[in-house]
């Protein structure tokens, strides 16, 4: 193994550590057992079947969202918008859930199909925008984060309820729920959707290394006027990246909305899960394998949050301040870097 | 019609004021080359000190409990912006992706803080807020006094005040050169004896300082509490207001006033005949649309800071 490819693994597992030590000062500062709160933590994620059945269900929509933020870092563009194609895709698989009545087979593929199709929509205005016009998907992708909150909320409140604030349950031919998960983890809300997820980490990974369209793909990314002059089409792929990006990210809301929740309602503000795909992502180096693992771990400090207050009287919002320090150390990784350089050096 | 704005425009300026100071905040970070998505973050931050210090000490000050918490929280906010700064200067990290981790880190930390403090998800309302003010003889000038001047809270009309200050900073100081200098070409700022590092700094802490009032404000005025839905996208939507204005103080200033207006015409909108039938789904999503609009080109060109975004490393071509 190279050195380079040794570091990239040790940046993230220093940021994990760094993080989680952090973590445990924050609480040692607050006054709180760091020991009580993490077993409380590590029990609440993998202390029992149900418990390992949540973990599992919320690892679901965050490899998707990390998959999506990744496959866009990968060819060069920023996908902030992961969480505003999450919606509409969440929308639009609760919409045809619930709108129509088929045979498990087309229906249930039919829903996931038309959540991608809405994240794909949403992921295809900054794509264009920044192909046609050079505006920063950045901003956009905020921008396009909001319309579709609000335009979800609207759409709920008038077309798929009567100014209610939450959609119909879905028809169980779209469901991705599942008894037979559900009793192997003693009744969790676990579902079929952590295989979906796995699918798409594998389609990533396959369209992105082995493919001639992945290798245009990461070429733009990487240099957009050698990719021009080897006589890609620059504009083409800016925009299938962004496509193809939002097509996971509205995957993980069909996840949401046909597995966990069943329905869709009015949301006061973002559902997060957009947002720690970039966490995710960047975790996992943005590589389908890196993502998976980085998926698990985002996933278990989520859930086992949950037990923290009533098991060790710590608030859940500790575990939000270690995955941000966890980026933030990753970003930094220059810090990083620069110690394990010296070390090595030393070592010589 | 003029009853109609005698309602909408105070409103307008009520709901713009923490958007223009932290709109301001975005332009001195992004000019000196520095991107703040944390601007949400470091808002949080400022909404969080100014309510807690406000509920910890409205006994002790009175009358000037919220003006004392607006200072506390611009300090704290600014501290706070720190972390970003070394990490997006000094460690030459994705500026991008140490905003988030600002957001993100802001919101955990201030709710883990009153979750612990007050032991519930939310603080208790705030009791002393700012006074509402007539401005003395520009709120006698007939048909615009009613409207511009009168009823309005103190902060709002600062806000406005303090872009012509920043417009005078970057346009017209010393300072203001250096640090459009260093936004726009650091290596020529660099071989000008300009201290690339020291101007990014005083930029991104200044943005701190800013949002921080920013929040504060937000929160004493309009939601009066703190919770973890109390600042829920006015720090995007003030980079949106810096963007749409084109990275100019006084362009983020017209800008935020704009989506102050809007906001409140989806709040108030639904009291005026001629609006009761627009669904205030528009009017919410207005202020974004317009700003890829204005992104797009189709509402002039807006063009970023040449630097914005790439961290200086001397000696690099």
């Amino acid at each position: 193994m190279s050195e380079n490819r040794l570091t990239n693994i040790l940046v993230p597992v220093f940021a994990v550590i760094l993080g989680i030590i952090a973590g445990a000062i924050v609480m040692i500062v607050s006054g709180y057992d760091p020991i009580a709160g993490y077993s409380a933590l590590l029990y609440g994620a993998f202390g029992d079947r149900y418990y390992i059945g949540e973990t599992i269900r919320q690892v679901t929509p965050y490899i998707l969202a990390g998959l999506a933020v990744a496959f866009a870092f990968r060819t060069g563009l920023f996908n902030i918008g992961v969480e505003g194609q999450l919606i509409v895709g969440w929308l639009a698989a609760v919409w045809v859930g619930v709108a129509f009545e088929l045979p498990k087979v087309i229906h249930l593929p039919l829903a996931i199909i038309a959540a991608g199709a809405a994240g794909a929509l949403w992921g295809f205005i900054p794509g264009f925008l920044k192909a046609r016009f050079r505006v920063h998907e950045v901003i956009v992708t905020i921008m396009m984060n909001y319309i579709a909150l609000y335009v979800s909320n609207a759409v709920i409140r008038s077309v798929l309820s009567d100014q209610g604030f939450k959609s119909e349950k879905i028809h169980p031919s779209a469901s991705l729920r599942s008894e037979f998960l559900q009793s192997l983890t003693d009744y969790s809300t676990l579902h079929y959707g952590i295989i979906i997820s796995l699918i798409a980490a594998v389609v990533m990974w396959f369209l992105l290394e082995k493919t001639t369209t992945g290798y245009e793909l990461r070429a733009v990314g990487f240099n957009q006027h050698a990719s021009h002059y080897a006589g890609m089409n620059v504009n083409r792929n800016i925009i299938l990246a962004m496509v193809i990006s939002g097509a996971f990210a509205g995957i993980a809301g069909a996840m949401e909305g046909l597995g966990t929740f069943e329905n869709v309602s009015v949301k006061a503000g973002f559902t997060g899960v957009g947002f720690d795909g970039i966490a995710v992502a960047l975790l996992g180096g943005n590589h389908a394998f890196g993502i998976i693992l980085a998926a698990v771990l985002f996933g278990a400090l989520k859930v086992g949050a949950l037990e923290m207050p009533s098991a060790a009287d710590v608030p859940t919002e500790l575990v939000d301040i270690v995955i941000a320090l966890i980026i933030f150390f990753v970003a930094s990784s220059y810090l990083i870097r620069l110690v394990l350089t010296r070390f090595k050096k030393e070592g010589k | 019609m003029l009853n109609i704005l005698e309602i909408i425009i105070p409103s307008a300026i009520f709901f713009a004021a923490p958007l223009i100071f932290t709109a301001l905040g975005g332009v001195f970070s992004e000019r000196s080359g520095v991107v703040n998505i944390g601007l949400e973050g470091l808002m949080v931050i400022g909404a969080f000190t100014g309510v807690v210090f406000n509920l910890t000490f409205a006994d002790q000050f009175g009358q000037l409990t919220p003006w004392l918490a607006m200072l506390v929280a611009m300090v704290v906010a600014s501290i706070f912006s720190l972390m970003h700064a070394v990490a997006a200067i000094s460690l030459r990290a994705d500026q991008v992706v140490s905003g988030v981790a600002i957001n993100f880190l802001a919101l955990g930390l201030s709710l883990f803080l009153v979750k612990m403090w007050y032991g519930k998800g939310q603080t208790d309302q705030v009791q002393v807020g700012f006074d509402k003010i007539d401005i003395p003889i520009l709120s006698k000038i007939p048909v615009i006094g009613p409207i511009l001047f009168s009823n309005g809270y103190l902060p709002s009309y600062l806000a406005i005040v303090l872009a012509f200050v920043v417009w005078y900073v970057i346009y017209k100081t010393p300072f203001g050169l250096r640090l459009r200098a260093v936004g726009e070409h650091p290596m020529a700022a660099d071989t000008m004896g300009i201290n690339v590092a020291k101007m990014r700094y005083i930029a991104v802490m200044l943005s701190g300082a800013l949002a921080g009032i920013g929040g504060s404000i937000y929160a004493t005025i309009i939601s009066r509490d703190f919770s973890h839905a109390t600042i829920s996208g006015q720090g995007f939507m003030a980079l949106a207001a810096m963007i749409f204005g084109k990275w100019h103080p006084l362009g983020a200033m017209g800008a935020a006033l704009f989506f102050g207006f809007a906001q409140s015409l989806s709040i108030v909108g639904q009291a005026i005949p001629f609006l009761k039938n627009v669904p205030t789904v528009y009017l919410l999503i207005l202020p974004y649309a317009l700003t890829i609009l204005a992104l797009t080109g189709f509402i002039g060109r807006a063009d970023a800071p040449k630097a914005l975004g790439t961290p200086y490393v001397k000696g690099k071509r």
